[in-house]
């Protein structure tokens, strides 16, 4: 019985939903290649834009369903940053309204079937991750100069301390981008491959019905970690931004 | 019989690897039940709590994640 399920029916690759591979025709990759990669990235700016150009279209006092959208979005992130930075962190919005929007389409957009989780690819949640931290970086030296290095100078330990906890302070001020990345995206292969396997044990007739029923369960907690993911990847950047606005507290 | 030795090794190291998504499972579970047990003692101060409580989270995960990478690192990129 096993070796029959082992040669005629299970064969599961869960990570093969991840590869980036040319739409139309061709093996190699360029710069220019239309990729699953960029149509999903199209959608996702495309939803988004298409979101907000309906929502403000006819404002009013009583707002549509899709200006409720948009407008319960501005508001969920204007408060978030007031909560955490004070109002003075309010230039930041438009960044961090735009990271939230964008990380929640996508995955959201990803949990559709036969859809590419584009926020699964290292190469994004990289690139976001690391346009937070270079805006830390250089609006921490831009803002307090040299001072911004007080930082990692922990003024309320024991002298004798300083120097140790500078260290392991610099360490971890390195290791946010990478915690910060690999976060969203392990999240995001983390569910979709539970997907997979889920739908492989499915060829088998036996167990198909748990598999489905385990499919649906998933699908209900991937929905929430969709959105929490994207609320965790920008609460994190809003706390960074503040660390480096607001040094010291 | 097929592989080598070294496969054999890759995947041991997975499977160990996967410890570490179950103590950061074990991680989470801490929070949120601290959080609350602390929520139900003042329930009018939780709300302003919650962000705190997802920053916890999301600080706890990042270790499990890391193993799942490592996992995945071993069993697909070796």
């Amino acid at each position: 019985m096993a070796a029959e399920e082992a040669s005629g029916g299970i064969q599961i690759h869960p990570m093969e939903q991840f590869t980036v591979r040319p739409l139309f025709g061709g093996t190699e990759l360029h710069w220019y290649t239309i990729t699953n990669q960029t149509v999903w990235m199209a959608a996702v700016v495309a939803v988004v834009i298409v979101l907000f150009a309906l929502g403000t279209r006819r404002r009013a006092l009583v707002p549509s369903r899709t200006q409720s959208i948009g407008e319960l979005a501005f508001g969920f992130i204007r408060n978030m940053i007031v909560d955490i930075g004070g109002k003075d962190m309010l230039v930041f919005f438009p960044h961090i309204l735009t990271l939230f929007l964008v990380i929640v389409t996508a995955n959201l957009l990803s949990l559709i079937p036969y859809s590419f989780s584009i926020m699964a690819q290292f190469a994004v949640t990289v690139t976001l991750a690391v346009a937070v931290f270079v805006t830390v970086t250089v609006m921490g030296f831009v803002k307090h100069g040299v001072g911004f290095l007080k930082l990692f100078w922990v003024s309320s330990a024991p002298a004798a301390l300083r120097p140790v906890l500078a260290i392991i302070e610099l360490m971890s001020y390195f290791v946010r981008p990478v915690s910060h990345s690999i976060r969203l995206a392990g999240n995001m292969m983390a569910g979709h491959a539970v997907f997979a396997v889920f739908a492989g044990f499915a060829v088998v007739a036996v167990i198909s019905p748990v598999s489905v029923l385990a499919i649906s369960a998933m699908y209900a907690l991937e929905t929430i970690v969709a959105i929490v993911q994207a609320y965790v990847f920008t609460i994190l950047a809003v706390v960074y931004l503040n660390d480096a606005y607001h040094p010291g507290h | 019989m097929e592989g080598d030795i070294v496969q054999m090794g890759a995947y041991i190291g997975a499977g160990l690897s996967a410890i570490g998504m179950g103590t950061a499972a074990i991680g989470v579970g801490n929070i949120i039940g601290n959080f609350l047990s602390g929520a139900l003692r003042n329930p009018s101060a939780a709300p302003g709590q919650t962000a705190m409580l997802f920053i916890g989270i999301a600080f706890a995960e990042a270790f499990g994640i890391f193993s799942f990478l490592v996992a995945l690192l071993l069993m697909f990129a070796l």
